[in-house]
């Protein structure tokens, strides 16, 4: 993916501020962004995959996005239209970058096996209440079992989940076989290192723990 | 004779060997008839996986076939089949086995006479319903050539001969006022036992989705139709209603009754019991053609589009 350095991390808040219409979804957005900004800024090269599985609140998302030159910020304040490219969950139909739509919860892990069955490095964002659905955990145990090393998973942990995941999600993937950190999702330092743990020979997921 | 399910088998081990964009997504079933090989997925008894895994592997470019009893293919993924393929925009190839009724014993779990409805709701997808080996391996070759999505429904129940074309065919003509008789894959050869002594045309079709609604116009001379499917009765009647839309015409459709039907037994039985054997296909079109006023006795109906 062509990734350019026009705007930075600083001019983020600003580019949010250009999308109205969706603020019951703002703290779900919010609770991505520093792990979304990480992966672009830092972390995904250009041979890789990355999978928005959490499609509610992609405001944070077309931030980013907006950022790193991939859609022009001019349509960032069409959010929502009938004419808008940008929806409250996103098209990939629509949104040049964009790899796959998403908003019913639970679709990306499963899609994310079959990518990286057939070649790619790709990287999935689920958040903890999104986990709840059991599809994904079809895709969790089947790539644990094979050892499906170029899954990368980042769970944007805000403790959303209806009846929590007693003794942190991280124990349930690391039960079907992958690697798993917790760390904090606002320390852009440590996100990057909890990627780079990924051992390429077992699926790995970071766990980002958001506090409101 | 082989079964379609063993040619599946046969046309589909081959192409994941010698075309190295062919996949196959399995969740158990079809695992010791098919090859061990790099691209032949396994998921375990995971079927909502083997949908968005097949939609992965679409997007790296791919051509995924994926296969298993019919209920699990396409009832239980049903959103994965809306969202990871159609509204990502993606192909694949979907092949089931089990039909309505071929696993009669396995009772209501195991049976699915709903799937071409379902899937016929979905935009995009080709419907195949072939009704004889040879046509599994024209149309699986087909679509592995494509990128669309394509749905193949094997049965165990098997015509004697199979039929080339795509569209509708007409295999047996009768008078210019004869009802047309639509039979739809492997309820071809109960069809024509049906309408031997009758004054009809018989017409096949393989292929229900894009519905060839050219072919009907032309097949028609008269007024009646009559649709034998094999699966949910009118799956197709919207498709009639629309190829004829401008033609004064009433519509007999015979298919499995949309009721929990709570039997178990041989597949026969249920043909038997749904209407769908030649005597009760000949009973349903005896009873239609003779206890209503046909159609052409009418005064003549004003022109389509119909004004006020």
């Amino acid at each position: 993916m062509a990734i350019s350095e026009a705007l930075g991390y600083c001019d983020l808040p600003q580019l949010l501020t250009l999308q109205t219409g969706d603020e019951k979804h703002d703290w779900s957005a919010l609770s991505t962004l520093d792990v979304l900004w990480v992966l672009y800024d830092r972390v995904l090269e250009p041979d890789d995959r990355f999978l928005l599985s959490k499609g509610h609140g992609p405001t944070a998302y077309y931030a980013v996005l907006a950022a790193k030159g991939l859609i022009p910020v001019e349509t960032l304040p069409t959010f929502g239209a009938f004419d808008s490219p940008l929806g409250n969950h996103p098209d990939r139909m629509l949104v040049p970058g964009v790899e796959i739509s998403s908003g019913s919860l639970g679709h990306g892990l499963p899609i994310a096996v079959g990518i990286a069955l057939a070649g790619p490095r790709v990287f999935c964002l689920v958040g903890d209440g999104e986990l709840d659905e059991g599809s994904n955990w079809e895709a969790v145990q089947y790539a644990g079992r094979v050892g499906l090393g170029r899954l990368i998973a980042v769970v944007v942990d805000n403790f959303t989940s209806t009846y929590h995941w007693p003794g942190g999600v991280e124990r349930r993937f690391e039960l079907e076989g992958w690697t798993a950190v917790r760390i904090d999702g606002a320390d852009h330092d440590a996100l990057e290192h909890a990627f780079a743990a990924a051992t390429g020979d077992r699926p790995h997921v970071v766990v980002a723990e958001v506090q409101r | 004779m082989t079964t379609m399910r063993k040619r599946f088998y046969t046309v589909a081990g081959r192409a994941v060997e010698s075309d190295s964009r062919t996949a196959l997504v399995l969740a158990d079933i079809g695992v010791a008839e098919l090859p061990h090989h790099p691209r032949v997925f396994n998921l375990g008894i995971r079927e909502q996986l083997t949908i968005g895994v097949a939609a992965g592997l679409a997007l790296e470019g791919l051509r995924p076939i994926v296969h298993s009893y019919t209920p699990f293919l396409v009832e239980r993924p049903y959103e994965q089949i809306k969202l990871d393929l159609g509204h990502q925009d993606l192909g694949a190839v979907l092949v089931s086995t089990g039909a309505s009724y071929d696993s009669a014993r396995s009772g209501r779990t195991h049976q699915a006479p709903e799937d071409v409805a379902a899937l016929g709701a979905l935009p995009g997808w080709t419907i195949h319903v072939p009704g004889h080996p040879d046509e599994v391996e024209r149309m699986l070759r087909a679509a592995l050539g494509g990128d669309d999505r394509v749905y193949i429904r094997l049965s165990e129940a098997t015509n004697a001969s199979a039929v080339d074309g795509d569209g509708l065919v007409v295999v047996r003509r009768g008078s210019d006022a004869a009802p047309l008789v639509v039979a739809v894959g492997p309820a071809l050869d109960e069809t024509v036992a049906a309408t031997r002594e009758l004054d009809a045309t018989v017409a096949y079709l393989a292929t229900v989705r894009p519905f060839d609604r050219a072919g009907l116009r032309t097949a028609l001379r008269g007024t009646d139709v009559a649709l034998v499917e094999p699966y949910l009765a009118g799956t197709s009647s919207a498709e009639v209603a629309a190829a004829l839309v401008d033609r004064p015409h009433r519509l007999l459709a015979l298919g499995v009754p949309n009721a929990e039907f709570r039997r178990y037994g041989l597949p026969a039985e249920h043909r038997a019991a749904h209407g769908l054997d030649a005597a009760g296909i000949r009973a349903s079109l005896d009873a239609w053609l003779n206890s209503y006023t046909r159609v052409d006795r009418v005064p003549t109906l004003p022109p389509y589009p119909l004004r006020a």
